[in-house]
């Protein structure tokens, strides 16, 4: 057997990534997720007579507890192990980012662990939101006339 | 039908998000700001306002949401304000997520322990 035809072997063996599998997962957990949170949104429009606006930002306020909890108990990560993006893209993973820093960080004590890594993953969303808010803004209120 | 809009939005957001953490280089923090300007960026021309409407929460669960928020926050102010009210509202609605994170981060960390 020559090297070539190792290589060949060892290609069809190795398991391959498979994105179409994980695509599907995705989908279904994240579409779960949002048809989840329109049904909290609708409760909490109903029940607790908030219009629609507030109870969406309630809606958003749960997940964040929920997935910060969640983190805290270690059972986040191994849900996105499992479901990946399907609970990174919607806003528990900007809470899981934050409370997984504090979390790793908590030993080197309050201000230089907590304190200073709790931005360390959730701050390049907030740095690219806010730059590209600034930037598109300016253009529609000076380019477009607001 | 706004549950079943609210799923296929979700789920189609977290799927193409995975299809290029998959087929790409990116790690999930470069998707995630990618994905935030991207939904800043539909915000300006009012497409994610429709996309809102018609998909309820759907829309405001995923990350792109949190561009859609900044952009309405500072737009609403730079409205009677000009350019300057761009700075004042921009964190006006993203405010109480943002906040609410940071103190249950606090807290959490000061009562659990990591695990590994």
């Amino acid at each position: 057997m020559n090297k070539e035809e190792y290589q060949k072997i060892v290609k069809k063996n190795t398991p391959k990534e498979n994105w179409i599998k994980n695509a599907l997962i995705t989908f279904l957990v994240g579409g779960l997720i949002g048809m989840g949170s329109e049904l909290l949104l609708n409760i909490y429009a109903t029940w607790l007579h908030m219009p629609r606006k507030e109870s969406g930002v309630l809606v958003i306020l749960t997940l964040i507890v929920l997935s910060s909890i969640l983190t805290a108990l270690g059972v986040f990560d191994f849900l996105v192990q499992k479901f990946k993006s399907a609970l990174i893209i919607p806003i528990t993973g900007f809470a899981h980012s934050m409370t997984s820093a504090t979390l790793e960080y908590k030993n080197e004590g309050l201000v230089l662990g907590i304190g200073a890594n709790i931005f360390k993953l959730a701050g390049t969303v907030i740095l690219y939101g806010v730059v590209a808010v600034y930037f598109f803004g300016l253009i529609r209120l000076l380019v477009m006339g607001g | 039908m706004t549950y079943i809009l609210a799923f296929l939005f979700c789920g189609l957001v977290c799927m193409i998000s995975q299809i290029i953490l998959d087929n790409t280089k990116l790690t999930p923090g470069h998707v995630t700001s990618l994905f935030v300007v991207i939904g800043a960026f539909l915000d300006i021309f009012g497409i994610y306002d429709k996309i809102v409407v018609y998909c309820g929460a759907g829309a405001l669960v995923p990350i792109t949401s949190f561009g859609h928020l900044l952009v309405h926050g500072a737009m609403d102010v730079a409205s009677e304000l000009g350019p300057l009210g761009l700075a004042f509202g921009i964190f006006n609605l993203t405010a109480a997520g943002i906040s609410v994170a940071i103190v249950m981060a606090f807290v959490l960390a000061l009562i659990f322990k990591p695990k590994h």
